[in-house]
């Protein structure tokens, strides 16, 4: 009996490591789609970016109250994984608490530990679904969440709440077995939390406590494998990418907006013909200015875009969300990705990818919102993880303007006068200096 | 500039006065404020004057990169020529990309913006401020502009200058990192904005009125023309005044 189920769990864990593995490298490829950009200069400044923003979550407490609750559920998450590591040795070498006899008293108290952070992750995963759909916290309730988003968040909150239930349940059960003298059940001290809720299920006979405890045991062990799982499809994979997205997010000044070398050397040799190359044989076709779609992005973008936990904290804080235009930083974001995922299908359906005659530009992002952006950085400083939805946005905004000459009105009058007036007014450069003499003459 | 040159001279500082500064009513009393606290101060500076073109700043937020590049291979080509070491500056649009995003096409200078410069004058000594100055116990906000700020984090710069005026400086509720943006960059200045429920310089004006400041000080002229409008919207004209903190800083000048 005890073979098949440590087959049987051997079997889970493998195919559970195995399919996300296999998202993962889809990810992977998705995400390498984008255009080539070198982001491996100064490695200290990047793991300092790493330990501050995705472990010490630096940005987070700008927001004190949702702050501390993510890092209940944060530490909570990391530390109880300490524990899943011995369910997992116990699911294979086919034994109960692995650890307990090692550590006598000891194990208790970090069992006890354990416990008080899943109450933890509990109560906070219930108070994060109580803001988001009793109180509807303005950032969490806004249209572009309709449908998945929203029920994703709900999903990943209530499968929280599940698996701490069933690890505190298990427990409890356990502790009546170790009381009962049941074989298998080592004694151990009391844990912490557990030790309250045996009331509960004192009751019960024998059998139906041993039944218990191994039900809610497997029902939390594969409950981890399939939230596993569903991470790489959610906007959950955050726990993952925070720390590389962290690690590759940007060191020089934000305010900083990348050049376009190709353009440069165009205007270059426009002015000094004389240090244009020889036109080289076979020269590669000349791709596109600015981004239309996801494969003109960078990768480190396209990162971003899987990194996003659509918390909003971009879009609460952009001035042009705040006065009721379309553009909402978090939905660049979240367009980004979902386009990208239809890349990635299409060429997974197709080998390479097929025109399927849509782009990130028009069919997810209009030009509306792209518009509306003021360049201000207000999304990049907000976002605990360093994603950059003005680094798209500017991308998107060269492409309208530079290959679909789309741009309004006033802006081609204001390129017009800095072309011929070298100002965006319509003055005369001859009077550039004119306050200069006006204050010789006074 | 020219005139330095041909006496084979070289200036302490060029002045890089921008568009807005050398053309815009409002823009060009900055201008000339921030001239004349040089001027007296005795810093040997340097124009550009008609020589001086748009850094390309706003054609390359709105997406027009092959304008901003031409523009950047002009002005690179002006200055470098004149050996020109040091700019000051007081638009935060052009300091950003003079110093941000001038090198990478061969521009490279020690770029300040007149904010810090001006800390700097008073720290050394070489502006001295009126004991009793005009704005001594004023209340007064400070609007953090988003390319001096968020772009390359100087939000303590011009805050250590109104510290000096002795003013009472009230902060708006979101400031510094946190600050709004007044509504002008990203080459917003030259559109109408996008259909909204408001515009973002009322929302952010009416942020700096309920302070209850007498001054909103600003670093930027675009800011400046925002929040002016801003302040007329609210028809406050008459109690809020807008100012630069050029504007300030040359009001309280000791004789």
């Amino acid at each position: 009996m005890h073979l098949i189920q440590q087959i049987f769990f051997i079997i889970c864990a493998g195919v559970a490591i195995y399919l996300f593995a296999k998202k993962v490298g889809s990810i992977r490829r998705n995400i390498l789609l984008g255009r080539d950009e070198d982001l491996n200069d100064n490695p200290g400044a990047r793991w300092k970016n790493m330990t501050l923003l995705a472990l010490g979550q630096k940005k987070m407490f700008k927001k004190p109250v949702p702050a501390l609750l993510h890092i209940a559920v944060y530490v909570g998450f990391i530390i109880i994984n300490a524990e899943v590591a011995e369910i997992i040795l116990d699911g294979i070498l086919g034994k109960h608490r692995l650890f307990a006899p090692f550590l006598g008293p000891v194990y208790g108290y970090l069992i006890g530990f354990f416990e008080i952070l899943a109450v933890l992750v509990l109560v906070s995963c219930a108070i994060f679904l109580i803001r988001r759909n009793i109180l509807h916290v303005r950032r969490l309730w806004m249209k572009e969440l309709n449908g998945w988003p929203k029920s994703d968040a709900n999903y990943i909150l209530i499968t929280e709440i599940v698996l701490m239930s069933l690890l505190l349940t298990m427990n409890a059960a356990d502790q009546i077995l170790q009381a009962r003298g049941v074989e298998h059940y080592l004694a151990t001290s009391p844990f912490w939390v557990s030790s309250h809720l045996t009331g509960l299920f004192d009751g019960m006979s024998t059998g139906a406590l041993i039944a218990l405890e191994r039900t809610c045991w497997w029902l939390h062990i594969v409950g981890i494998l399939a939230f596993l799982n569903y991470l790489p499809y959610s906007k959950h994979f955050h726990i993952i990418l925070a720390f590389p997205n962290a690690y590759y997010t940007r060191l020089i000044p934000q305010g900083e907006m990348k050049n376009m070398k190709d353009i440069q050397n165009e205007v270059l040799y426009m002015m000094q013909p004389e240090l244009a190359p020889p036109p080289a044989e076979g020269a590669p076709a000349q791709h596109r200015f600015g981004a239309k779609d996801v494969q003109d992005l960078s990768w480190k973008n396209l990162l971003d875009a899987y990194s996003c936990t659509e918390c909003g904290r971009c879009t609460s804080s952009c001035p042009a969300n705040l006065t009721g235009k379309a553009l909402s930083p978090r939905k660049i974001m979240m367009d980004t990705r979902d386009r990208l995922e239809e890349v990635g299908r299409n060429i997974d359906k197709n080998k390479e990818f097929q025109d399927d005659g849509k782009s990130l530009v028009h069919d997810y992002i209009t030009v509306e919102e792209l518009r509306a952006c003021t360049t201000c950085n207000a999304c990049v400083e907000a976002c605990p993880v360093g994603i950059e939805p003005l680094s798209i946005i500017n991308q998107l905004r060269r492409y309208l303007v530079m290959e679909e000459s789309n741009s309004p009105q006033e802006w081609n009058l204001m390129f017009s006068n800095i072309e011929n007036n070298m100002a965006p007014w319509k003055f005369s450069p001859d009077e550039r200096d004119r306050w200069a003499e006006e204050m010789g003459a006074s | 500039m020219a005139e330095y040159a041909a006496n084979g001279e070289m200036p302490e500082v060029l002045f890089w006065v921008g568009c807005a500064g050398s053309f815009d009513q409002r823009a060009q009393r900055i201008t000339k404020a921030f001239a004349t606290i040089l001027d007296k101060v005795g810093v040997k500076f340097a124009i550009l004057g008609k020589e001086e073109m748009c850094t390309g700043d706003p054609a390359r937020r709105a997406g027009n990169e092959f304008l901003f590049q031409m523009m950047a291979y002009n002005n690179i080509q002006t200055m470098n020529m004149y050996g020109i070491q040091k700019i000051v500056t007081a638009c935060p649009h052009c300091f950003n990309i003079l110093k941000n995003e001038y090198p990478a096409l061969g521009g490279n200078y020690e770029v300040i913006h007149h904010t810090t410069f001006l800390q700097q004058l008073i720290n050394d000594g070489r502006v001295r401020l009126k004991e009793a100055g005009g704005f001594k116990g004023k209340k007064i906000t400070y609007h953090d502009s988003c390319y001096l700020g968020r772009a390359n984090n100087i939000y303590e710069a011009p805050r250590a200058v109104l510290e000096a005026l002795d003013v009472e400086l009230v902060e708006m509720k979101r400031c510094r990192t946190n600050g709004l943006c007044c509504g002008a960059g990203g080459a917003q200045m030259f559109k109408e904005e996008e259909a909204g429920d408001t515009r973002v310089n009322w929302d952010r004006t009416a942020e700096a009125v309920e302070t209850g400041a007498k001054v909103i000080a600003a670093n930027c002229p675009f800011c400046t023309t925002m929040l002016v409008d801003g302040v007329k919207k609210q028809e406050k004209e008459d109690d809020i005044a807008v100012l630069d903190i050029a504007e300030m800083v040359a009001q309280s000048l000791a004789d």
